[in-house]
């Protein structure tokens, strides 16, 4: 039993997933036990943590993504227009207002906007592995850019559709559970095994360490790059197709605005170094359940409007200060020299 | 030795990392005002934890440091500098993007009377610095536009500068030229006369008997005794240092070849036709014979590593063509090289060798898993028996596979670089540099390891800047001058005067 718990507490996932029970503990003390009650309507599971699950599949598909971007060192900050492009192009599919042949079938529309984001990867790829750009840099031209496609796509108007297929991938159950956690089950699933069986994630670390030493061990350090650029846009279409299937519509100006930055800040808080190495997966998806809970937390609060986003950075200032490791030697130390200073 | 003349003196300093490595116990040292002090022991003996204790970059356990007699407690490199000790480490940690001038009064900038930073001083006081180093460069260009070992010299400019009175040098010669060495030692000397105290660690016994007025041994993290340099022979000195495995060491560093594996007609595994790559490699032309140690000499730049790299496919071939066993073979990436059985550890093992931050097993492994595939993932069981196989064939020196490679001392590391290799079953390997800045005892063991392996059979490309061991592990020696090949010696053939003769420019026999 002991034994288990010290191995559990050497995973990298180990204080992500304090730190997020701890954000539910407070949420149930707060709210008086009210947090953790689940209610069963039409055989559906219905709850703050569904909803926290529920709204934050996106955020965990993302973080999928970019833990192994930034475990290579790089970034990824076009993930939120790209969930624009995506959606657009279901939208307009499913409204008949591009590819009318396809009478707006949503497994086209599905198909098309992941292929879409997938070419959004390999175009990032393809910059940061072959031309060499900063990859913050070479991302930012699709995040600028991607936007403006997007509106060129919907031609600068919000899509709304009506198709009860469509919505499912946002609002549908499966089994009293809600379908996006289905699909993060799947993305994420699919990452952690490939990652973990094959030597991918070996050699994603060993790049992200030293990618000249890894050159020359053999490793096809540009193949590697452009494969996860491009894994990281297909994962942004599918987050796009969520987020489009829960507004009922494509909004090109606010869909996945600044999710990027929510991305990064969840891997971070999981524990990866953002400067490439080791990385865990399911420890940014914790860390995605934690930035989704902390907003939870603020709106539960019943926070003024204007305050959410001091309070939201103030939590994310302790968190991280509980993951520093100078902060506590810091902490430790003035112990030591105030008791010093007691004693004589 | 009047008590007066001490300068530095440390009284029983311990220093563990965690509970299972003793890095330092009970160890001593003194230094005087105007000497040249050894440090010197094998890698794991404790001098760079020692270095990094008094110039505050570790914390120390116990123990006191004491400077002119009075008590000192470094915990940062600045405050070891305002205690006037200042330190040159073998990799040069400057900004190499800024200037030479910037990097040599960074933080400590003059300023002018509006308290910017006054430039036209900055210029001129680097200049008139490095002149009296004999170093005449354009200070205002980056320092990255300059060589290694012109990069070590500003290093040691800036510390010699930053009014210290002790200076330490940590392995500043392993990239520097022998023209420069010299250069160095007159300054060192220059400074010394000026009443400078001065710790040199070196892996050269020859520098260490050339400079030196007192020799300081360390061994596993514990002291073996200071002793005065003229009074301590070279033999007794390399005793100390390896402590009972002396015997054992003689013996290594007197292996030779047998006389008739010279003589063995061998079939030939990789040849170059005409190769060349563009912007270093022009017209070259070689065989490579199973079973053989073919030694590249030449001075820094004269294609030995080059042709290394083109060989493994890092430098792209633009003509010529290439066979491995008598067929053609396409060297377009590190992959394929592998794939065709060729293995190379490269010249700077930190930076184009090890992965840092992972562990020794997964060091171990890794290429081994590119030849494989990424579907064909090595277990965690056979790679740990691959791990636990090789760290006890080279003895490796480590508490165990999940340390991290960056944890080890260099020679460990080297070892580790091998058994890398090793493990994908080459038929061919080539070492650059592979004994660099490692002790002795470990350059022997390497040195013993590639005998061994070419006695069984595997082809072997050996570089080195070290004339000595080239001529006890080479059965065959081709000479590179500006990216050409100017001169091969076989067996017999093969001596340091030969080899010289052709660098220099003689006749190419």
């Amino acid at each position: 039993m002991r034994e288990t718990w010290n191995r559990l507490s050497e995973k990298q996932y180990f204080r992500p997933l304090i730190i997020f029970i701890i954000i539910l503990l407070f949420n149930g003390i707060v709210s008086k036990g009210e947090f953790f009650t689940l209610s069963i309507v039409d055989g559906h599971l219905y709850g703050r943590i569904i909803d926290i699950v529920r709204n934050g599949s996106k955020l965990m598909i993302l973080a999928g993504g970019m833990t192994m971007i930034l475990a290579t060192g790089g970034t990824d900050i076009s993930v939120g227009s790209i969930m624009a492009i995506s959606g657009a192009i279901a939208c307009s599919i499913v409204n008949g207002n591009i590819f009318p042949s396809f009478n707006g079938n949503v497994a086209a529309a599905i198909i098309l906007a992941i292929l879409a984001g997938t070419v959004s990867g390999i175009w990032n790829g393809f910059l940061v592995a072959k031309i060499k750009i900063q990859p913050i840099v070479a991302t930012m031209i699709l995040m600028v850019a991607g936007r403006g496609i997007a509106q060129l796509i919907t031609r600068g108007k919000i899509v709304t559709i009506t198709s009860e297929t469509y919505y499912f991938i946002n609002g549908g159950y499966i089994c009293g559970l809600p379908f996006p956690l289905f699909i993060v089950l799947f993305l994420v699933g699919f990452l952690v095994l490939f990652t973990g069986r094959t030597a991918f994630g070996l050699f994603l670390e060993s790049v992200g360490c030293n990618p000249t030493a890894s050159k020359y061990v053999g490793i096809k350090v540009d193949r590697m790059l452009l494969a996860i650029y491009t894994l990281s846009g297909a994962f942004a279409a599918v987050a796009g197709l969520i987020e489009s299937a829960g507004i009922k519509g494509a909004d090109c100006n606010n869909a996945g605005l600044g999710i990027e930055m929510d991305a990064i800040l969840a891997v971070a808080i999981g524990g990866t170094n953002l400067m490439g190495g080791r990385f865990s997966i399911p420890a940014s998806v914790i860390g995605a359940l934690i930035v989704q809970s902390i907003t939870t937390t603020v709106l539960a609060l019943g926070v003024p409007a204007a305050y959410i986003r001091v309070l939201k950075a103030l939590l994310i200032i302790i968190i991280c200060l509980s993951q520093s490791k100078q902060f506590k030697d810091l902490v430790i130390k003035r112990k030591m020299i105030n008791r010093k200073v007691v004693g004589s | 030795m009047s008590a007066g003349n001490q300068l530095l003196t440390v009284r029983n300093i311990s220093k563990a990392f965690g509970k299972a490595v003793i890095a330092l116990a009970d160890v001593q040292f003194d230094l005087n005002r105007g000497e040249i002090h050894a440090l010197l022991g094998e890698n794991g003996a404790g001098k760079s934890t020692l270095i990094k204790v008094l110039t505050g970059v570790e914390n120390k356990d116990q123990g006191i440091i004491e400077m002119d007699g009075r008590q000192i407690n470094p915990r940062s490199t600045q405050e070891a500098q305002n205690e006037g000790i200042s330190t040159v480490y073998q990799e040069v940690n400057l900004c190499p993007n800024l200037s030479v001038a910037e990097n040599i009064y960074i933080g400590r900038e003059p300023r002018n009377r509006f308290g910017t930073i006054n430039w036209k001083k900055i210029n001129a006081d680097a200049r008139e610095l490095l002149d009296k180093f004999d170093l005449h460069i354009n200070v205002t260009k980056n320092l990255d536009h300059y060589s290694v070992a012109v990069q070590q010299m500003v290093a040691i400019a800036r510390a010699s500068d930053i009014d210290a009175k002790v200076l330490i040098l940590d392995e500043p010669t392993s990239s520097l030229s022998s023209a420069e060495v010299d250069k160095l030692f007159q300054i060192m000397r220059k400074l010394r006369e000026e009443g400078m105290g001065i710790v040199f660690v070196t892996h050269f016994l020859d520098q260490v008997y050339e400079v030196t007025d007192r020799i300081t041994v360390l061994r596993n993290g514990k002291y073996v005794g200071t002793y005065l340099t003229k009074e301590l022979p070279r033999v007794e000195l390399v005793g100390k240092m390896i402590g009972k495995d002396y015997a054992g060491l003689k013996e290594a560093m007197n292996a030779k070849w047998p006389e008739e594996a010279e003589r063995q007609e061998k079939e030939t595994f990789i040849k170059l036709v005409n190769v060349s790559s563009p912007g270093t490699v022009k017209g070259f032309e070689l065989t490579v014979k199973m079973g053989e140690v073919l030694g590249f000499s030449g001075l820094l730049g004269s294609g030995r590593s080059e042709t290394a790299k083109v060989l493994f496919g890092i430098d792209p071939i633009s003509e010529g063509e290439v066979k491995v066993k008598n067929e053609m073979a396409h060297l377009h990436s590190p992959l394929d090289a592998i794939r065709n059985g060729i293995a190379f550890c490269p010249e700077n093992r930190k930076t184009e060798g090890i992965i840092g931050e992972l562990s020794i097993w997964e060091n171990i492994i890794l290429a081994l898993q590119v030849k494989r595939g990424i579907f064909h993932k090595i277990s965690r069981k056979e790679a740990e028996e691959l791990a636990k196989e090789y760290i006890e064939k080279l003895q490796i020196k480590t508490p165990g596979t999940e340390q991290l490679i960056k944890n080890l001392s260099g020679g460990n590391q080297q070892k580790v670089i091998l058994a890398r290799w090793l493990a994908t079953d080459p038929e061919f390997l080539m070492l650059d540099e592979p004994t660099r800045g490692i002790d002795i005892g470990t350059k022997a063991e390497i040195q013993k390891i590639i005998m061994d392996l070419a006695g069984r059979g595997m082809a072997v490309l050996f570089i080195s800047s070290e004339i000595d061991e080239m001529l006890r592990c080479c059965t065959r020696m081709i000479v590179l001058r500006d990216m050409k090949q100017v001169g091969e010696l076989n067996g017999k053939e093969i001596s340091e005067e030969a080899i010289m003769r052709i660098m220099a420019g003689g006749e190419a026999s």
